[in-house]
C-alpha cells in the first residue's frame, strides 16, 4: 500500500507490542471472564463454562481427599484447570489487545474535542452558548481562530479550515458556501475569513462522536459473516460435544472408564477455540487497519463488503489521471516551425500560473530548450484567462500572442465578428460544430490536428501570433504512474474497473484505453452513474465508488460500498458507507484489499484451527483409553512420554497457539493482488496444511518440555 | 492382493465414469420437462396420472410446500407398508401363510423402507407374503428413491436457478422420476437378471431331495423385480435374508459387477445431473472426483485387509495366501467382494454379498467410515448428492474465506441461514449414530444382543446405528437386531437420519433458489479444479469423520491391533 498513514502522531500507538496497549489488555483480558460478555462468543463460553465446573470438581476434590472421577487431586489435574483458564485469558486477551489499539485512537480524538463555545446567530444577533446547545438547524458564526463547534453547512461565506484534528493532515482546506466543498465539520479551526454554518448534527451524534465510538468499537456489532462463520463454530462445538459425550459409555463398555478432567482436555482443545478466541480480535483489526489508513467504515458489514466488490467506478480525474493536463507536444500547421510554435507558446504562458500553463513552459524547455525569460525585461503585459475571452496571451514589443480554446482563438483570428456562442469550457465538444466554416487552409488545418488530439483523448488548445494561427498545443490527460498495473492487479483479482468522466466518449475510450479501465462512462451525469449501479447489481455484482458532491449521493447509497470524501458535503458523507478522511479517491483500492484481508484472515485461521483437530486426537485418544486397551499405544504416532503429559501437552499447545497467533490475527495474513485459484493453494498450503503438521511438531515439543521440567 | 484384483476393480471405476454423462444428460431432460426418448409412450401415463390425483404439473412450489408434500407423501407410505405387515395374514397373495409381523419388528420395517434405508431385522423369506413383498417393499423401492433423487434435484435446482420463488413441484418430480428413469431402467435389467438365472415367479416354494435323501424347502418369489430396484435405487432389502450373497439374488460374477454398477450408477449420473443443471459439467465432475478419490481410498484399505487375511490362522499351519474367506462367496473372491462392501456402503444400498461381519477388523471398518461420512461417496440416489453438497457447503465456509471473499457455491452467497441449516444436517448423524450407541453398549439388552465380546461386538452394535441412522441398511451381521429396543431405536435412527436431514436441506435449496446468483471472475473460488476436490475431501475427513475417531479406536482398530497382538474376540 504506497499511501501512508498521514497520522504519524497517532499510528506510534498501533504497534503490535506497544507496552501502553499491552498492560492494560492484561486487565481487560481478566474483566472480560464476565460471563455476560462471555455469552456473545458460544465457543469460548463453552471453554469458561467447562472451565469452571473442572475448578468446582477439583476443589470439592481437594477438600474431600478423593474425587468422584476416582483421581486424586494431583499437579496433573490442577495444571489442566489453570491451563483451562489461561486459554480463557489468552482469548480475552486477544480481544482487549485489538480493542486496546483504538481505545488509544479513540482517547487522542477526545482530546481535539475541547469544550467550545458557538456564537448563534439569532434575527441577525450574535448569542454565546455553549455548543451542545445547538440543535440542527441553528445559524452560527464562525470566525478566524474559532472551532467550529459542531457538524454543519456553510451557508455564507469562504473560509481555510484546519481540519487536523479529524485527518491529521495539517494543511488548511477551502469551505464555502455552495457546491461541494460545504460541509465543516465540528472540532475543526476556522483559520482565516469568517463562515456562517448551519448545524446539522444533533449534540452527541457528530460525525468526531461517531468516529470515537466506532474507533474505540463501543457499538461493534457482529458482521454478517461473523454471525454465520459463528454459527458454525457452535455447530462444531455441538459435534464435539457428542463425540465426547459418548466416551464414558464406551469405555464403560470396555471395562474401563476416563476421567472427567481427560474429556474436558480433549473437549476443549477439539472445539475451535483458536478462530473462537481471535474471532473478534481479527474484526476489530480490520476496522481498525482502516481507520489508521484514515477511512472511516460506518459498519463492519462495509468492510466486509469492500472485500466482494466485484466493480469499482473510479472518477477519472484524481484517481486515473493527474487532476491536470499537462502539455506533451506541439503541433505546428504548415509553415511554421515546431520551434516557432514552443517559443510563442511559451512566451504566452509565463505568467499564467495554471498548471497547465506551467507544464507548457517546461515542455518548451525541455524539448527545445527554450528559457523562460523574465517578463519585466520584456516589457511585456500579461492578458490574463477570462471566462468570457477564453484566451489568455501577451503583448510584448508589438507582438500579440494568444492562446486558448481552439473556437476562441479562431474567433480571436477573425478579427472583431459576432462571436460563437461559448460552448463548454474548454471547446472540445463544439469543435467542428459551432464553428463557420473553415475558409483559410491554415484554420481547415488547425481543426483537423485538433481533432486529431480530442480523439487521442487530449485537449487541443490554439496558439495565434499577430493574428496569424500557428498550431496546437497538445494537452493531455497524465494517468497516473503505475495505475495501469494496479488495474492489471484488480482484473486478477477478478474486479472490473470503471471509469467515470464527464469528457466526450472519443476521449474517455483514449484515456480508458490508455490507462487500462476495463470500460468508462463517458458524459457521466448522476443518473448515468446510478443506472450503471443497479445494472452491475443485478448481473450480482457488488459496486464500489466514491464520491463527494451532492448529486453523488444517491449513487454512494446505491453503492455496495460508498467511499464519501471528507471534503464532500453533508449529504454525500450521509449517503455514503464509509469515508475517507484524506479525499484521496485513489484509496478505494486499498479498502478492497483490506476487506479482502480481513475476511482472509478469518478463513486461515478458520481452517488452521479446525485443521489442528487431526493431531490433538492422535495425543489424546490413545492416552484416554491406554489404561484398558494398551494396544493403543500404536497410534501414540508422536511418542509423547506418558498419557498425562500427552494430554497436558495437548492443553497447552492450545492454549499457547492462541497468544502465538494474536499478530497474525491483528496485522491480517498478507494480501497479494493475484487470483482467487492461486491465493487459494497459497493459503490452503500455509494454514491448512501448516494446520495439520504444526501441532504435532508443537505438541512433541511442549511433551519433551513438560517432561524434561518435571510437570508430569 | 491380484493384478485380477486391480483388474477388476479398475473395470468397475471405468464403468460407472463411462455412464456417468448419459445418465445425467437423460436425467437433465427428465427434470427440466423436456421430450425424451420415452416421451411418445409415457407422456399420456404421465398425464394421465397427473388427472387421477389431481396435480396440476404446470404449477411449482415453494420449498415449504415442497417438503410438506415430501414428508406427508412418506408418512402415508410409511403408514401403508405398518398396515400390510400387521394384516398380511388376512390378505391375498400370501402363499406361504405368513403370519402377521410383530408390532416393534413391523414399525422397524416401515421405518427402514420409507427412508431408503432397507434395514432388515428379519428373514424376508420366512417372514414376509409375496403381497408385502411386491406391493410394500417394492413400492417403497421405487417411491424412497425417486424421493430421494426429487430432493436433490430440489437443491440443484436452489443452485441453478436466481431470484426465484419455487423449486420445483414434488409430485412432477416423483412422478417422472419413476415413470422415466426408475421403471423402464429396472424393466430391462429385471429381464437381464431373469436371463442370469434369477427367479421371477409368484409361485411360493419348491421341494427338493437332497442326495441325502432329506427334504429341502427352495424359497422362490419374484425375486428379480425386487432385485432390479433394490440395487438401482440404492435400498439394498433383499428379498433373501442372504441377499445378494444368496445365488438366487446374484448368480455370477457378471451380475454382482452389474449390481454393483447399478448401485453407483444414477447417483453417479446424478453428479453430471448438477453440473449440466447448474451450467458448468466440471462442477458435477469435481463433486465426482471428491467422491471417487475417497472412494479408491476405502476399496483399497478394504481390499487390502482382507487379501491379508488372519495372521491367528497361520498358527495352526493353515495357508493363508488366499486372504480372508470366511463369509464370503468362492464365486465372487476377495477383491469382488470387498469391492462390493465398499461400494454399499459408499452408496447408501446395503445390499451385501457376503457378511461384514467376518470381514477382517480394518476391512469391517471400510464401510463404516463410509457409512459414518453420511454416504457421500457417490451414495444414496439423490441423499449422496445433498449430503455432498452439503459438505461443498461446510468446506466453501470453511476455506471460501481464504480468497477474501464472503463464501460463495456457484455464484450463490453462503450465509447465516445456510450455515445454521447445514449445521442442523450435519449434526443428525453423529447424535443418532454415537448417541444410541453408546447408551446400547451399557444396557443390558443392548449388549445380550451382541454375538461378540469386546471390541467386535462394539463394532456390531456401532454399526448398526451407523447404518441406520446413515440409511444404509446393511447389516454387520452378529447383532440379533430383532428386539424390541434395536427395532425401536433403529427406526427412530433411520427417521431422523433421512427427514432431519432433508428439511434443513430442503430449506438451504429455498433460501440459495431466492438469491441473486452471481457471475464468477477470477476472483471468485474455483470450485472444479483439483484444489477444490483435495480441500472438499479434506474437510469431509476432519468435519466428517474425526467426530468418530474414539469409536473407531475402540472398535475396529484396537480389535485390528489386538489381532496383530495374537488376541482374538
Amino acid at each position: 500500500m504506497d499511501v501512508k498513514s498521514k497520522r504519524s502522531g497517532r499510528s506510534s500507538a498501533s504497534t503490535l507490542l506497544d507496552p501502553a496497549i499491552l498492560m492494560p489488555a492484561v486487565g481487560g483480558a481478566v474483566r472480560k471472564l464476565d460471563p455476560r460478555q462471555m455469552v456473545r462468543n458460544p465457543v469460548m463460553f463453552c471453554v469458561e463454562v467447562v472451565a469452571v465446573l473442572t475448578t468446582l470438581l477439583v476443589l470439592r476434590d481437594a477438600v474431600t481427599g478423593i474425587g468422584g472421577a476416582g483421581t486424586a487431586v494431583t499437579g496433573f489435574s490442577v495444571q489442566i484447570v489453570v491451563w483451562l483458564w489461561f486459554t480463557l485469558v489468552f482469548a480475552n486477551f486477544a480481544e482487549a489487545v485489538a480493542e486496546g489499539r483504538g481505545k488509544a485512537q479513540a482517547a487522542s480524538l477526545r482530546k481535539t474535542r475541547t469544550e467550545t463555545g458557538a456564537k448563534r446567530l439569532e434575527n441577525g444577533t450574535v448569542h454565546t452558548v455553549p455548543a451542545t446547545a445547538l440543535k440542527p438547524g441553528d445559524l452560527v458564526l464562525v470566525e478566524a481562530g474559532d472551532i467550529i463547534p459542531s457538524d454543519g453547512e456553510v451557508v455564507e461565506g469562504v473560509a481555510s479550515v484546519n481540519e487536523a484534528a479529524i485527518t491529521g493532515e495539517s494543511a488548511p482546506v477551502i469551505r464555502e458556501s455552495g457546491g461541494d466543498r460545504s460541509a465543516v465539520t465540528g472540532g475543526t479551526q476556522v483559520i482565516s475569513d469568517h463562515i456562517t454554518v448551519r448545524i446539522t448534527a444533533a449534540p452527541g451524534s457528530t460525525f468526531l462522536d461517531r468516529m470515537i465510538s466506532l474507533v474505540e468499537g463501543a457499538q461493534r456489532q457482529k458482521t454478517p459473516n461473523e454471525i454465520a462463520l459463528n454459527i458454525l463454530l457452535a455447530g462444531l462445538t455441538i459435534v464435539f460435544v457428542i463425540a465426547v459425550a459418548t466416551i464414558p459409555s464406551f469405555a464403560a463398555y470396555a471395562g474401563g472408564s476416563v476421567g472427567v478432567l481427560v474429556l474436558v482436555a480433549l473437549f476443549v482443545t477439539l472445539i475451535p477455540t483458536t478462530i473462537g478466541a481471535l474471532l473478534s480480535a481479527i474484526g476489530i483489526a480490520g476496522m481498525d487497519r482502516l481507520v489508521r489508513f484514515n477511512v472511516l467504515a460506518m459498519s463492519g458489514r462495509a468492510v466486509e463488503a469492500a472485500g466482494d466488490v466485484d466493480t469499482l467506478l473510479l472518477d477519472k480525474t484524481g484517481t486515473i489521471t493527474l487532476g491536470n493536463r499537462q502539455a506533451a507536444e506541439f503541433l505546428p500547421v504548415a509553415g511554421v516551425g515546431e520551434e516557432e510554435l514552443a517559443d510563442a507558446a511559451q512566451l504566452a504562458s509565463l505568467a499564467d500560473e495554471t498548471p497547465e500553463g506551467r507544464s507548457i513552459v517546461v515542455l518548451a524547455k525541455q524539448e527545445y530548450d527554450i528559457r523562460a525569460r523574465a517578463m519585466e525585461e520584456m516589457h511585456a503585459t500579461f492578458v490574463p484567462f477570462t471566462a468570457q475571452t477564453r484566451i489568455s496571451g501577451i503583448d510584448t514589443g508589438g507582438t500579440v500572442i494568444r492562446k486558448g480554446a481552439v473556437d476562441a482563438v479562431l474567433a480571436h483570428v477573425r478579427g472583431p465578428q459576432p462571436r460563437v456562442a461559448a460552448a463548454g469550457g474548454r471547446g472540445v465538444v463544439a469543435l467542428g460544430t459551432a464553428l463557420q466554416p473553415a475558409a483559410d487552409p491554415a484554420e481547415r488545418e488547425l481543426l483537423a490536428i485538433a481533432e486529431r488530439v480530442a480523439k487521442a483523448g487530449g485537449t487541443p488548445l490554439a496558439v495565434a501570433k499577430d493574428g496569424r494561427l500557428l498550431g496546437i498545443i497538445h494537452l493531455k490527460d497524465i494517468v497516473k504512474g503505475g495505475i495501469r498495473e494496479r488495474f492489471a492487479a484488480l482484473r486478477q483479482m477478478g474486479i472490473r474497473t470503471v471509469m467515470i468522466t464527464g469528457d466526450n466518449p472519443m476521449t474517455a475510450a483514449a484515456i480508458a484505453a490508455e490507462a487500462g479501465v476495463d470500460d468508462f462512462l463517458a458524459q457521466a451525469t448522476p443518473e448515468a452513474k446510478l443506472q450503471l449501479i443497479r445494472d452491475e447489481q443485478a448481473k450480482g455484482k457488488l459496486v464500489a465508488m466514491c464520491g463527494d458532491g451532492t448529486n453523488d449521493a444517491p449513487a454512494l447509497a446505491q453503492a455496495d460500498v460508498g467511499v464519501a470524501m471528507n471534503t464532500g458535503t453533508v449529504a454525500a458523507r450521509e449517503a455514503g458507507n464509509m469515508v475517507d478522511l484524506d479525499s484521496d479517491p485513489t484509496k478505494l483500492i486499498e479498502i478492497v484489499e483490506i476487506g479482502k484481508q480481513l475476511l482472509m484472515t478469518r478463513g486461515a485461521l478458520t481452517t488452521f484451527s479446525i485443521a489442528n483437530d487431526v493431531a490433538k486426537y492422535f495425543a489424546i485418544i490413545p492416552a484416554m483409553f491406554l489404561a484398558f486397551y494398551p494396544q493403543l499405544q500404536a497410534l501414540n504416532v508422536m511418542g509423547l512420554h506418558s498419557p498425562e503429559s500427552a494430554i497436558l501437552s495437548a492443553i497447552i499447545f492450545n492454549a499457547l497457539i492462541i497468544v502465538a497467533l494474536i499478530p497474525l490475527a491483528l496485522r491480517g495474513v498478507r494480501y497479494r493482488a493475484v487470483g482467487a485459484a492461486s491465493l487459494l493453494r497459497r493459503n490452503l498450503l500455509i494454514y491448512g496444511l501448516g494446520g495439520l503438521v504444526v501441532p504435532f511438531a508443537g505438541i512433541k515439543a511442549i511433551d519433551l518440555a513438560v517432561t524434561a521440567l518435571g510437570l508430569i | 492382493m491380484t493384478v485380477n484384483g486391480w483388474m477388476q476393480i479398475l473395470l468397475f471405476l471405468v464403468l460407472v465414469a463411462a455412464v456417468t454423462r448419459p445418465l445425467g444428460g437423460f436425467m437433465t431432460r427428465v427434470f427440466t420437462g423436456e421430450r425424451t426418448l420415452l416421451s411418445p409412450v409415457l407422456e399420456p401415463v404421465e398425464r394421465g396420472l397427473y388427472r387421477l390425483a389431481g396435480v396440476d404439473e404446470t404449477t411449482e412450489q415453494h420449498w415449504v410446500t415442497y417438503a410438506v408434500s415430501m414428508l406427508l407423501f412418506s408418512a402415508a407410505g410409511m403408514l401403508l407398508l405398518y398396515a400390510l405387515q400387521r394384516l398380511q395374514a388376512v390378505l391375498p397373495l400370501n402363499p406361504l401363510d405368513m403370519a402377521a409381523v410383530p408390532a416393534d419388528l413391523a414399525f422397524n420395517t416401515a421405518a427402514s423402507f420409507t427412508t431408503n434405508t432397507n434395514w432388515q431385522n428379519y428373514g424376508g423369506e420366512t417372514t414376509l407374503g409375496h403381497l408385502v413383498q411386491m406391493a410394500g417393499l417394492t413400492f417403497h423401492n421405487y417411491v424412497s428413491a425417486a424421493t430421494g433423487i426429487a430432493l436433490a434435484v430440489a437443491l440443484v435446482r436452489g443452485f441453478a436457478r436466481a431470484s426465484a420463488r419455487t423449486v420445483g413441484n414434488f409430485w412432477v418430480d416423483l412422478t417422472r422420476c419413476t415413470l422415466y428413469v426408475l421403471l423402464p431402467l429396472c424393466l430391462v435389467y429385471a429381464l437381464f437378471l431373469v436371463w442370469q438365472g434369477v427367479p421371477q415367479t409368484l409361485a411360493g416354494a419348491v421341494d427338493a431331495t437332497t442326495l441325502e435323501g432329506a427334504k429341502q424347502t427352495i424359497s422362490l418369489g419374484p425375486v428379480a423385480s425386487q432385485e432390479a430396484i433394490k440395487m438401482l435405487g440404492t435400498n439394498g432389502g433383499g428379498f433373501f435374508n442372504a441377499n445378494s450373497a444368496h445365488p438366487f439374488e446374484n448368480p455370477n460374477a457378471l451380475t454382482n459387477l452389474v449390481q454393483m454398477l447399478s448401485i453407483f450408477a444414477l447417483g453417479a449420473g446424478l453428479t453430471n445431473l448438477f453440473g449440466r443443471m447448474v451450467g458448468d459439467e466440471r462442477q458435477g465432475w469435481a463433486i465426482l472426483a471428491a467422491m471417487g478419490l475417497l472412494f479408491v481410498a476405502g476399496v483399497t484399505i478394504a481390499y487390502w485387509a482382507e487379501a491379508q487375511g488372519n495372521p491367528a490362522f497361520a498358527a495352526f499351519g493353515i495357508d493363508g495366501s488366499a486372504g480372508n474367506m470366511e463369509g464370503k462367496e468362492t464365486r465372487f473372491g476377495i477383491a469382488a467382494t470387498a469391492l462390493f462392501a465398499t461400494v454399499t456402503t459408499a452408496a447408501s444400498c446395503g445390499a451385501v454379498n457376503a457378511m461384514h461381519d467376518s470381514f477382517m477388523p480394518l476391512g469391517g471398518m471400510v464401510p463404516m467410515i463410509n457409512m459414518m461420512l453420511g454416504e457421500i461417496i457417490v451414495g444414496g440416489v439423490g441423499a449422496g448428492l445433498y449430503g455432498m453438497l452439503l459438505f461443498a457447503i461446510v468446506a466453501l465456509f470453511v476455506a471460501g474465506l481464504m480468497v477474501g471473499r464472503t463464501p460463495e457455491y456457484l455464484g450463490k452467497k453462503l450465509e447465516a441461514k445456510e450455515v445454521k441449516m447445514t449445521m442442523l444436517a450435519i449434526l443428525c448423524l453423529p447424535l443418532m449414530m454415537l448417541g444410541f450407541t453408546a447408551v446400547a453398549v451399557v444396557l443390558d439388552t443392548g449388549t445380550a444382543s451382541m454375538a461378540n465380546a469386546g471390541p467386535h461386538g462394539f463394532s456390531e452394535a456401532l454399526y448398526a446405528y451407523v447404518s441406520g441412522a446413515a440409511n444404509n441398511g446393511s447389516a454387520f451381521g452378529g447383532l440379533t437386531g430383532n428386539t424390541p429396543w434395536y427395532n425401536v431405536t433403529i427406526a427412530i435412527a433411520m427417521l431422523v437420519g433421512r427427514f432431519l436431514v432433508i428439511v434443513p436441506m430442503m430449506a438451504i435449496a429455498g433460501s440459495l433458489a431466492g438469491k441473486a446468483r452471481a457471475t464468477a471472475s477470477a476472483g471468485t473460488f474455483p470450485t472444479h479444479d483439483g484444489l477444490f476436490v483435495g480441500l472438499l475431501v479434506g474437510v469431509i475427513l476432519i468435519v466428517g469423520g474425526l467426530t468418530f475417531f474414539p469409536a473407531l479406536a475402540l472398535g475396529p482398530l484396537v480389535e485390528h491391533l489386538a489381532m496383530t497382538a495374537g488376541t482374538l474376540f
